[in-house]
């Protein structure tokens, strides 16, 4: 029967070629302009760790003055500095309360490999601790990540990111090489794979969507050298913002991230947390009321509002236009069943019943979607190409994924087989008498 | 033509689904026009935000010094005396950001000591003379004296006396006087609240980082020396129409002076404002885009239907004419039924495009739809339709009257 059905409506849908053109070309634009911004949006809010992402937490705390103190006014966002202190960064690393923990930032600094003419350009940098490897589970090409004994011997070692080894050393194993940072000698210990996760998570500061960092170096052995710091820093009372004394300054500036793979450790962890800072505020050094707070690393992409608003803004607009994309498309096919009501008629007196010709219609109705579907996905992907030329920083990512290519085609089928219901609806009521009298 | 509209009405009765599928799509077109027409003036109204300063003849250079070798000080006036010595060159200056640019330094300032909340948040810039290199305007007091400027390093170090004389924008001159003169009075700035007092205020000057809108002249110029090696970048102003080759120029020099030196970024001050509203110009295009095609949508939507109906009512048609109406007649009947229709539309359109500006009000920040967009959505969206209907009216026009002894 649906074989019938497909070449009726094959049959029909050629007879008013305008018609259906219209009608796929709407399907297909609104199709087009939903999928596109919904990749975006997609790719934007998604989950830069999945499967690993639940048990990554974010904690914070706030050791701030008195001044500006005013619980009730503050919105979220102001209740707790973005970063932590050296000092209770320090504290908590070392308490190892975590399956697994690191404290970081990012930086900015000059490389060259040692023993070549190139001339040094910059590259951005992250100096961190032992377990950022293990706990965000970066693949290596080459090499390992270095351990805690190395953090805190200061070791002169360098883990270097895949596009960083690439223009260094031309993608070859370079373990065992020397690079110059910042004129400083460091050994290649380490080599990644292509990694980039997107939001860029652990540090906001330097850009949501920002790249794959050139070089990883021990936390401790960067503050030794002073290398070059990045992103944000929010200092009180006497802090200064001096690069050279930020060990002991009341400043917040570096960001530390715990793995707790148990809802028991992460409770716990709460626990230490808020002990942590009753103790603080205790000996003095905390002044506000003691207050802490652990989001999980999606949490924090809330917390954050990393999805620019912009994109939201255009995910509305194109639902929009979707709509009335779909109005008209309804309005056409009803347009076109009632005026094959003739056709309907005679069906219906030569013995077809009102759900064999309503499920006839559906099927018209659904091969629009198929093909506007199909339609819209050739859109889609040209808007995302579009999207890609865009001269904003998540342009690259925009790619359309196995999930949103699927969405598309229950989206378009879906959307088109409800816009065709209640024109089949309407047509397949039409009194057969009638219909065939007026003929 | 009043009497017409009786018949017309009864007619759309008849065909209600149809009908009311047409006032809802145009309905939805002018809500939606009306909305992203208004976002697309307020869009291009952000990427127009003055800057206050000399866009024309203002470039910018980042270096990075690799390592550190030594007296920083001597270093940088080096550097900006052989900049200065460059022909073409007005001044030359090193500052901690650039309006409109990536970086932003920012600090809070007070009307008081120790107040407990401060007053307003401001954004800072730093260097020697950088006001006047950037071209700003004085409308009260005067700039800072070369004795008055302090090295940053040796500020933050806490080795030097922070000068007590700062330059505001008027508009955080407002903020913080109302219409009384700012220029004597003193602000506390910052966590160690130091006392400053107010020697000169400039039209504007735009902060640089990411400012909400209204934040954007709520700025300082602070007498701090700066230096390649505390985060500052080089703002040079040639003579007018000397800016692409002085920038060449200004790179040069300043690789020769030290050829490890990295250069980070060399742009003229169009780059940067291009750099910083790329996104809002994007998002303006788009609109522009999703408008005209849903127009365009629409429109096509509108002959559709009413090619329908004409080919549906082809015998009413014969009838009437064979009664005695002139073609004009039909015409004028298809045209007011769709005028009829797409008065509907607007009334709907204008209710649900207030509706819609609240709901971006709420999640967006946006500022209220004016009036003046509805009669613009409403005539946008009537001509439309005539035109759309145009087609298809004709086409009935030229119905025969022979039709009605058909069939």
């Amino acid at each position: 029967m649906f074989g019938y059905y497909m070449e009726l409506a094959l049959r029909s849908l050629k007879r008013s070629r305008a018609l259906t053109a219209l009608m796929i070309l709407a399907i297909a634009l609104g199709i087009g302009a939903c999928m596109t911004t919904l990749t975006v949006l997609h790719v934007l809010s998604g989950d830069p760790l999945p499967g690993r992402s639940a048990s990554i937490f974010y904690p914070q705390m706030d050791p701030r003055d008195m001044k500006d103190y005013a619980p009730d006014q503050a919105s979220p966002s102001q209740r707790f500095p973005r970063q932590l202190t050296w000092v209770d960064g320090m504290n908590l690393l070392h308490s190892r309360r975590a399956d697994h923990q690191a404290l970081m930032v990012g930086g900015q600094v000059a490389v060259q490999a040692a023993g070549q003419r190139m001339d040094p350009f910059l590259s951005s940098s992250r100096y961190t601790t032992a377990d950022f490897f293990p706990m965000f589970g970066t693949p290596f090409r080459y090499g390992r990540g270095w351990t805690s004994a190395e953090d805190d011997s200061r070791s002169r070692v360098v883990v270097i990111g895949s596009d960083l080894n690439d223009k260094l050393f031309h993608g070859e194993d370079s373990t065992g090489r020397v690079i110059h940072v910042d004129g400083r000698d460091l050994r290649v210990i380490g080599v990644l794979e292509p990694w980039r996760p997107a939001p860029h998570f652990f540090d906001l500061n330097v850009g949501t969507y920002s790249g794959e960092e050139g070089v990883f170096i021990p936390l401790s052995t960067a503050r030794d050298f002073l290398l070059a710091r990045a992103g944000g820093i929010q200092c009180w009372g006497k802090g200064s913002g001096d690069e050279s004394t930020l060990e002991s300054s009341d400043c917040a500036w570096l960001q530390f991230w715990v793995e707790l793979d148990r809802p028991e450790k992460v409770a716990a962890y709460r626990d230490f947390l808020s002990h942590y800072a009753a103790e603080q505020k205790a000996i003095g050094r905390f002044e506000r009321p003691a207050n802490t707070r652990m989001l999980d690393l999606m949490g924090w992409l809330d917390n954050e509002k990393v999805v620019p608003s912009d994109v939201r803004l255009q995910v509305w607009l194109a639902l929009a236009f979707f709509l009335v994309c779909l109005i008209n498309t309804v309005g056409l096919m009803l347009a076109k069943f009632m005026r094959r009501s003739g056709e309907v008629g005679v069906r219906r007196a030569l013995g077809a019943s009102r759900v064999s010709v309503f499920a006839q219609l559906l099927t018209e109705a659904g091969m629009v979607g198929l093909v506007g579907g199909i339609a819209g996905l050739l859109l889609s992907w040209m808007g995302l190409w579009l999207v890609r030329l865009q001269p904003v920083s998540y342009a690259k990512l925009a790619h359309l994924d196995l999930t949103m290519l699927c969405l598309t085609f229950v989206v378009a089928i879906g959307a088109t087989a409800i816009a065709g219901v209640l024109p089949a609806w309407r047509a397949c009521r039409v009194a057969p008498a009638l219909q065939l009298k007026s003929q | 033509m009043l009497m017409e509209i009786g018949p017309i009405f009864s007619a759309l009765r008849r065909h209600r689904l149809t009908a009311s599928l047409v006032v809802l799509e145009i309905a939805l077109t002018c809500a939606i026009v009306c909305n992203a027409v208004f976002l697309v003036g307020d869009r291009l109204a952000i990427a127009d935000t003055p800057s206050g300063i000399d866009e024309a003849n203002v470039v910018h250079i980042v270096a990075s010094d690799i390592g550190r070798h030594g007296d920083d000080h001597a270093r940088t006036e080096a550097d900006l005396a052989a900049l200065r010595a460059i022909p073409g060159v007005m001044a030359a200056t090193i500052s901690n950001s650039v309006p409109f640019g990536d970086t932003s330094w920012g600090s809070n300032l007070n009307l008081a000591p120790n107040q407990r909340t401060s007053t307003v948040d401001v954004k800072n810039f730093y260097g020697e003379s950088v006001g006047e290199t950037l071209g700003t305007h004085l409308v009260a007091g005067r700039f800072f004296e070369p004795t008055e400027y302090v090295w940053l390093d040796d500020l933050v170090a806490g080795k030097a006396k922070p000068a007590a004389v700062i330059v505001i924008t008027q508009g955080l001159a407002r903020h913080l006087f109302g219409d009384a003169s700012a220029l004597g009075r003193s602000v506390w700035a910052g966590s160690s609240d130091t006392e400053m007092r107010v020697v000169g205020v400039v039209d504007r000057l735009a902060a640089a980082g990411g400012v909400d809108r209204s934040d954007v002249e709520l700025t300082t110029l602070m007498p701090w020396r700066e230096s390649t090696s505390v985060g500052g970048s080089f703002i040079i102003r040639s003579q007018p129409g000397q800016a692409d080759r002085v920038l060449a120029l200004a790179v040069e020099t300043l690789k020769k002076i030290d050829p490890r030196r990295v250069i980070v970024k060399k742009e003229t001050y169009k780059a940067i404002r291009d750099d910083r509203f790329a996104g809002d110009r994007a998002m303006a295009g788009l609109l522009v885009a999703v408008c005209v095609i849903l127009l365009i949508v629409t429109a096509l939507g509108i002959v559709g239907l009413a090619s329908f109906w004409v080919g549906q009512r082809r015998r009413q048609i014969g009838v009437r004419r064979a009664l005695g109406a002139r073609r004009v007649d039909v015409l004028r009947y298809f045209q007011t039924e769709n005028f009829l229709l797409a008065s509907m539309g607007i009334v709907i359109g204008m209710a649900l495009a207030y509706g819609i500006n609240l709901f971006l009000m709420r999640e967006y920040e946006l500022p209220r739809l004016p009036l003046v967009y509805l009669p613009i959505g409403a005539v946008l969206l009537w001509l439309l339709g005539q035109v759309a209907v145009l087609a298809p009216a004709l086409r009935a026009a030229s119905v025969p009257p022979v039709v009605a002894t058909r069939g």
